[in-house]
């Protein structure tokens, strides 16, 4: 061993580790072999250092790479392609940065595999009982996961807006707004003095830091889900259902009386708090708007990250 | 120093830890042996906190796993050389557990270089080889450089020299004043290394005892005959006071070491002509299996033995848990084999 072996005898009633929780008196008396003491100094660890874990995790495997590439491609690059369609028209009919919506609508998927795969890839492979050996209050574990990941997700969901809204509104800047859209709610705010589409302070934040939160709070609840599943496809597979679920469903409830839950499962599906970031809501006259809906999903988000944190704490692994 | 206390563990009606209570001693190797599925792995999960035992509890140094801020400088474990993940290199794998402990990252290059993989550290762990596996796991379980070791099997799968490496590397950690905790399912390999053995059988502590003292009271010696003429053999035997027993194929054992000159010159003088005349060592490997033979779980029925099942039914554990040899036991030898 290349670690200097270590006199093997230390003082008699030595507490067989330095920096032990001082005051407790040593358990056990001196071994009659001579107990063995780290030269590695015993300082507490926190959160911090799980942090610094956690980050080494997520930037040492190809998944990370590869979903948020993805990612970023998706977002800039539909958004570049349908900005380049849109102007092709003389007038779009809708708010200036709205085209973000529909390459964010793919990449949002593999935001929430990233964040089924952070948890998901320790059952896997059986990582997870080495992490639980090395770092047993669990909790910390998921906690400094959750947050990593969380950060990283938002700054790159944010950075890919951000281009997505600068392409759109410098492709599709001087469109004229026809006068019969003056009334249109959509376009409040947002038609300056000489006639032309803008777009307002309010819509770039929530096209772009708006829109990411939301995102990243459904990769961050893809994570819950994962931590409570334990199985990388069946939580991914959860994830896209709860995302696509509920407008499919509403796509057959066609019948008069189921009208109003229809109405309502659109309302509330994740993807309409998402059209409604980017100005273009399922219903002009929905009852919650783009950042009620991101707190409902906050709400779930915490909600299943409790029920995934007391699951982790006092399960088998 | 570890310490169980009534440690048990039930699935569902299947009780695979029962009421274990013994100690892991620093300075030395304790061996931990059973048969598959005696429930030596599920044992070690709680030891580290990783399944809620049923009853019972382990104390490291007196605290509770949940309870060591930073575990791997107490306590470091091998528990399967694939609990890492494949997709990250050996490095990385190593790196992100050391900064959860505070470790720094030089000492991951120190311990990849201890157990000899620092030209793959940058290599993904998938592509590891079993042995390379084993030697990562190693690594990990050395990063804190701990007082306590646990390696659940870790000479499985490995090749002779790599098994002479981990035997060399347990007895080199025990004598630094380490307590070194090692599973196995081979009595031979604990003979080698374990200064100290516990035994259990479905999920049942067999046996609590020095190794030296296991092999005292299990090793026998004895010398095998074959001779065409064995009335005549028999008689001369029990005439000069030794004790014979004829076995099913026809051949004697007499009991005792260095037998085998005095039986020659006795077959000599008497003029019987001996086929065979071979002193023997009965295996600790028999010694074990005679003494979990009731608690193996998934027996393999051998087909063309019949006496395979009757022994292992008749089997008795030879060992007071935890009492020492008795001086009348020594050298009289277990009690299995004897013809009938
Ligand atoms: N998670 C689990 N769920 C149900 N049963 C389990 C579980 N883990 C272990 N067992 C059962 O508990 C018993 C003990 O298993 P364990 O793996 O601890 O044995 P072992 O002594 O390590 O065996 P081996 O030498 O084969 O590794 C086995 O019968 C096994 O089937
Ligand atoms: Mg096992």
């Amino acid at each position: 061993m290349s670690y200097p072996p270590q006199p093997s005898a230390p003082a008699p009633g030595a507490p067989p580790v330095p920096g032990a929780a001082p005051g407790a008196a040593p358990p056990v008396p001196p071994p009659p072999g001579g107990g063995y003491s780290s030269p590695i100094p015993i300082v507490r660890t926190h959160l911090g250092h799980a942090f610094a874990s956690e980050w080494t995790k997520i930037r040492s495997v190809r998944s990370t790479m590869w979903t948020l590439g993805i990612m970023l491609v998706l977002v800039v690059g539909v958004g570049f392609l349908i900005a380049l369609a849109m102007a092709t028209d003389d007038w779009v009919g809708a708010p200036l940065l709205s085209g973000g919506l529909f390459g964010l609508m793919l990449g949002q998927i593999c935001i929430v595999t990233l964040g089924v795969l952070v948890i998901t890839s320790e059952y896997g492979t059986g990582m997870i009982r080495t992490t639980l050996t090395a770092s047993p209050q669990r909790w910390r574990v998921l906690a400094a996961k959750a947050v990593v990941f969380f950060v990283l997700a938002f700054v790159l969901t944010t950075v890919a807006c951000a281009i997505t809204a600068v392409i759109h509104s410098s492709v599709l800047s001087g469109q004229t707004v026809p006068e019969y859209e003056y009334d249109d709610p959509m376009f409040k705010d947002s038609i300056s003095d000489s006639g032309e589409l803008v777009a307002t302070g309010g819509q770039w934040f929530d096209a772009t830091v708006g829109a990411a939160l939301y995102v990243s709070l459904l990769g961050l609840l893809a994570l819950a889900v994962g931590a409570i599943l334990r199985h990388s496809a069946g939580a991914i597979t959860t994830m896209v259902g709860f995302i696509l679920l509920p407008l499919i469903i509403a796509l057959f409830m066609q019948a008069e009386s189921l009208k109003e839950v229809q109405r309502k499962l659109i309302e509330y599906s994740p993807l309409s708090g998402l059209a409604s970031l980017f100005g273009i809501p399922f219903f002009e006259d929905g009852a919650v708007g783009g950042w009620g809906l991101l707190s409902l999903l906050a709400a779930v988000t915490g909600g299943m990250l409790l029920l995934a944190f007391a699951l982790l704490s006092k399960r088998d692994v | 120093m570890i310490e169980l206390e009534g440690l048990t563990k039930r699935y569902g009606d299947k009780l695979a830890v029962d009421h274990l209570t013994f100690q892991v001693r620093p300075g030395m190797i304790t061996g931990f042996l059973g048969p598959n599925g005696a429930g030596k792995s599920t044992t070690m999960r709680m030891m580290l906190d990783l399944d809620n035992p049923t009853a019972g509890s382990v104390r490291i140094d007196g605290k509770h796993y949940r309870d060591l801020q930073e575990p791997l400088k107490y306590i470091g474990a091998l528990l399967d050389a694939k609990n890492m993940h494949g997709g990250r290199s050996a490095y990385h794998n190593l790196l992100c557990l050391a900064q959860s402990n505070r470790i720094p990252a030089s000492r991951v290059a120190e311990v990849l270089d201890t157990v000899g993989l620092t030209a793959v550290a940058k290599k993904k762990s998938k592509g590891f080889s079993l042995g390379m596996g084993q030697r990562l796991g190693i690594a990990y379980a050395l990063l804190g450089d701990p007082e306590i070791l646990m390696f659940d099997e870790p000479v499985n799968g490995l090749d002779p020299e790599g098994i002479h490496w981990i035997r060399n590397l347990m007895k080199s950690l025990a004598a630094q004043g380490r307590t070194v905790f090692v599973s196995s399912h081979l009595m031979s390999e604990m003979a080698l290394t374990a200064d100290h053995l516990i035994v259990i059988g479905q999920g049942k502590l067999l046996a609590d005892t020095s190794m030296a003292g296991f092999i005292r009271e299990n090793s026998r010696s004895y010398v095998r005959v074959r001779t065409p003429q064995p009335e005549q053999f028999k008689d001369a035997a029990s005439a000069a006071g030794l004790s014979v027993s004829l076995r099913e194929d026809g051949s004697f054992e007499i009991e005792g070491a260095d037998m085998a000159e005095p039986v020659g010159e006795l077959a000599a003088q008497h003029r019987v002509t001996l086929h065979q005349l071979s002193p023997q060592q009965a295996s600790l490997e028999e010694a074990f299996m005679q003494m979990t033979a009731q608690a193996v779980e998934y027996h393999a029925h051998n087909l063309n033995d019949p006496g395979a099942a009757a022994a292992a039914a008749q089997a008795d554990p030879p060992l007071a848990q935890n009492a020492p040899p008795a001086p009348g036991q020594q050298g009289q030898g277990p009690q299995w084999g004897k013809g009938d």
